[in-house]
């Protein structure tokens, strides 16, 4: 018995179609059922005396075909559809928060400025390489510093580096004319909203071909006014494209502007303890005695769909890259012993 | 056994293979200076209707419905390499009999495609292909199924001891070939006369002749071709080896300006080339587009309004005042009815245009060429009417490539190529690849290479989780593009508080700063760089924000290089 068509039925105030004992006076024909050329048969058939009605038969002969070769599952029966794989993010601690990060989905890292987000995704994109993956950035802002890529062990041979906001191009308004599914509510063109289109194209085409483990959308440099005016719709599309494929949709912006489309949304800040621990070094030392060692993130699930679970968050440190080799250079001396 | 593959009405064909819409169309091909135009060869559409070979062009034209297309070498040069590539496609052993001639051994073949008729079905199929109808013929020695390919229609196949008894009905003009010049044509001529004076009109006829008869009055040409006639000709083939030579050409009667024109005739060019390539079991991975410009515009050509006075003349008129010279006559009819006669194409100064599409890998797709070909030309268009398209591809192994049920997808290698030339349509041309980091201490000493989705499985290093995340959570710099200029304000030579005049929100006191670290490179070089470096800690409301600040020691400026993030 089809949920679906037995509710309609009955709010119409109809009988079933597909119950048995339906009378014929109120029952839809159905369009396949019309076409085969049996509906006039049955129409004549009902004009003639209860004892010599057989198109009553034909119905049920038909509707018993179509169940027969058509399975019809109930809306109650339908099965919740599997939870998504989840891969690491290259952070345990990160990992510890949200178990990964989903494949076939949607998900956000937002934060101000120096709030680490570059370095997730760096981490991401590192792991990810390092699965053998294929991965894409499209950078609205142009800011991606290779050096840091190459320390934070991203393969740089499976990794596709868009830039945007090529100052050379034509101007906005002749790319609108072939362009019809980004159209913003203001008619001047900015700078960031130019970058912004061309993130989205870009993004659509790579989504459309196929075969990366990750893309990501890197719109950290994008004002949040602007960034707010991408239509919702697009963000769906961005979702269902990505749906059932094994890719990773990562987006990097300063607040949450995919709405419910993201299936996880991490928030991402710097404690203002790390600045008093900053301020505690030595003044009697010189300045170039000092070294920014790296950043204390703390980490914040704000929303995930795979879970239930309430807002948590973690913390943990990024390391800046001559900090490491300086953590090398030392283990590396002779003499050194690791002391707890 | 041997087999011949014979197009007949060659320079027929080789139109027919350029354009395949005149397939339905009457079509008569011309040759000859003007306005000394000659027809010298017709379809059966054409023949139907009376147009036959010899007439001239102006009277041809007469007939409303004809299609009339000049002799083209460029497209016979075509035909002929498909024919050979065909004939190569199921033999190494080949003999180039003639333009529209191929003739080939099939020893060994019968193991892999079936009798004899099945072998000259997918020859002529292959033929089919490539955009040729081809007689097809098999027969025990080359020079019979030659004759057979000439003398029948579609597939022949001759056994062994029935050639005189096949070939008798064929009438003596299969003995000589259709494509004869000069000295060769006339004797043919004068040949076959004598025969037909004979009343010899079929080969059984001249089979049946007295051999010493014969040759007392022919010589031994008449010898040759009596033999030729009953069968008994025996020789091994010459077999030459086709140049891996991929081109493809269309000269146009018109100039095309616009890009979508030009896009169904670039089509039709990819699809014989791929074809051709595809036959030989071939790939490419270079593509080069030639186009011959005319600077003929269409708008501003006194050819072609003749006599309505165009900006060229108006400006000349112009000119000739400004100098106090008398203006031109104006042209009467006699002589704007000769200047309309005139091909301007032929007078008017031609340029090249010149695309290579070099690709990462070898591919035979022609949508995916054409797409591309197409991205390539919106990006830089050639400029002025095309009058010529030549098109040659640079022929390659195909890939092969193993896969893994195991291993990650990886993106499929025409899709991505399109992607990224899709991309870098939006983006620009040198903003869209791969990273590679330079040898150089320069901080921006990278550049941008191709992305190619091919990657040679790395042998990974033996690490431990630890390590990989201790590497994976370095703290990233976010550049800016160009460096943010700021004003910075100093104490004892270090810097208290920074200002951007184009950025409100970078500006404030420092909380902390670490530096200065000096560096400097390329001092031999006009890029010499040499700078001091800061990191600091800024406050911006409630936020923290990190910089590295640069001091440019060679221009004295300071500018904010980016931000930890």
């Amino acid at each position: 018995m089809s949920s679906a068509v037995g509710s309609t039925s009955a709010a119409l105030g109809r009988p079933f179609l597909f119950d048995d004992d339906a009378e014929s006076g109120g029952a839809p024909v159905p369009a396949a059922f019309a076409r085969s050329g049996k509906a006039a048969a049955v129409a004549e058939d009902l004009k003639k005396p209860a004892g010599q009605q057989s198109g009553i038969e034909i119905i049920r002969s038909t509707i018993s075909d179509r169940k027969s070769t058509i399975p019809l599952t109930s809306a109650s029966r339908l099965e919740i559809g599997p939870a998504p794989e989840m891969v690491s993010s290259g952070i345990s601690a990160v990992d510890h928060l949200t178990g990964g990060l989903p494949r076939g989905c949607l998900t956000e890292i937002c934060g101000a400025a120096s709030s680490g987000r570059t370095s997730v995704m760096l981490a991401a994109l590192a792991a990810a390489t390092r699965r053998g993956e294929f991965c894409a950035l499209l950078d609205a802002g142009d800011a991606l510093d290779p050096y840091s890529a190459a320390a934070a062990g991203v393969d740089l041979d499976r990794f596709l580096w868009v830039r945007c906001g090529d100052k050379t191009l034509p101007a906005r308004k002749h790319l609108h004319v072939d362009f019809k599914h980004y159209r913003f509510a203001q008619s001047e063109s900015s700078q960031s909203e130019y970058r912004l289109e061309q993130v989205l194209r870009a993004t659509d085409l790579l989504l459309e071909s196929g075969g990366f483990g990750l893309i990501i959308l890197d719109l950290a440099e994008v004002s949040s006014q602007s960034a707010r005016r991408i239509p919702l719709t697009t963000w769906f599309r961005f979702r269902r494209s990505v749906e059932h494929k094994p890719t990773i949709l990562l987006a990097i912006e300063q607040q949450p502007i995919a709405g419910s489309c993201s299936s996880l949304l991490l928030n991402l800040q710097v404690p203002s303890s790390h600045l008093s621990a900053l301020s505690s070094t030595n003044h009697a030392e010189p300045f170039h005695a000092h070294f920014l060692s790296g950043l204390q993130i703390r980490a914040e699930r704000t929303r995930s769909r795979l879970d239930r679970k309430p807002a948590h968050s973690v913390r943990f440190e990024t390391t800046t890259e001559w900090a490491v080799s300086n953590r090398k250079q030392i283990t590396q001396l002779p003499n050194y012993k690791i002391t707890k | 056994m041997f087999a011949c593959i014979y197009i007949p009405n060659f320079s027929v064909a080789a139109a027919f293979r350029a354009e395949p819409d005149l397939q339905a169309r009457v079509l008569a091909i011309f040759e000859g200076k003007p306005p000394l135009e000659k027809i010298i060869a017709t379809n059966e559409q054409a023949k139907n209707i009376g147009i036959t070979p010899g007439i001239t062009k102006a009277q041809a034209e007469l007939c409303p419905e004809l299609a009339l297309r000049p002799r083209s070498a460029l497209q016979e040069s075509s035909a002929h390499a498909a024919l050979l590539d065909c004939a190569q496609s199921f033999s190494p052993c080949v003999e180039d009999a003639a333009w529209d001639t191929a003739l080939l051994g099939l020893r060994g073949m019968a193991s892999l495609f079936g009798s004899l008729t099945k072998i000259s079905q997918a020859i002529s199929d292959r033929a089919s292909a490539l955009g040729l109808q081809a007689n097809v013929a098999v027969a025990s020695n080359p020079d019979v199924a030659l004759l057979a390919a000439r003398g029948f229609r579609g597939i022949t196949v001759i056994s062994v001891g029935k050639e005189a008894e096949k070939l008798s009905s064929l009438p003596v003009e299969v003995l000589f070939s259709e494509r004869l010049d000069g000295e060769e044509k006339k004797s043919a001529n004068a040949l076959v006369e004598t025969l037909s004076r004979w009343g010899i009109r079929s080969l059984r006829a001249l089979a049946a002749l007295p051999e010493v008869s014969l040759t007392e009055r022919l010589g031994q040409q008449g010898l040759r071709l009596q033999q030729l006639a009953r069968g008994s000709v025996s020789r091994t083939l010459v077999p030459v080896e086709a140049p891996m030579v991929f081109e493809e050409a269309i000269e146009l009667e018109h100039p095309i300006v616009l890009l979508e024109p030009l896009a169904f005739l670039l089509n039709r060019l990819l699809d014989q080339l791929c074809a051709r390539l595809g036959s030989r079991a071939l790939c490419t991975q270079e593509l080069r587009l030639t186009l011959d410009l005319s600077s003929y515009t269409g708008i501003d050509d006194e050819c072609e309004n003749a006599g309505i006075p165009s900006e060229s003349d108006k400006s000349d008129e112009v000119t000739r005042a400004m100098w106090g010279q008398p203006p031109k006559p104006a042209l009467s009819e006699v002589e704007r009815a000769v200047r309309r006669s005139e091909v301007p194409l032929a007078r008017c100064p031609q340029t090249r245009f010149t695309r290579n599409l070099s690709l990462p890998l070898p591919m035979l797709d022609p949508k995916v060429f054409l797409k591309l070909l197409q991205l390539d030309l919106n990006a830089h268009p050639p400029g002025a009417p095309i009058v010529k398209i030549h098109l040659a591809a640079e022929p390659a192994r195909p890939r092969s490539a193993q896969g893994g049920l195991f291993l990650p997808p990886s993106p499929e290698p025409e899709k991505l190529e399109l992607t990224l030339a899709r991309i870098a349509g939006i983006v620009g041309e040198q903003r869209v690849g791969a990273l590679e980091l330079l040898d150089t201490h320069h901080p921006e000493g990278f550049r941008m290479r191709r992305f190619v989705a091919e990657v040679a499985r790395k042998v990974p290093r033996k690490r431990t989780p630890d390590a990989e995340e201790a590497q994976s959570t370095v703290t990233a710099l976010r550049r800016f593009r160009p460096p943010l200029r700021v004003n910075v304000t100093l104490e004892n030579g270090k810097p208290t508080r920074v200002s951007c005049a184009k950025r409100k929100d970078v500006q404030g006191d420092v909380l902390w700063k670490a530096g200065p670290w000096r560096f400097s490179g390329d001092w031999w070089d006009r890029d010499a760089w040499s700078r001091d470096e800061w990191d600091l800690a800024l406050r911006n409301g409630e936020a923290i924000l990190f910089y590295r600040l640069v001091h440019d020691l060679l221009s004295g400026m300071w500018f904010l290089e980016g931000t930890y993030d």
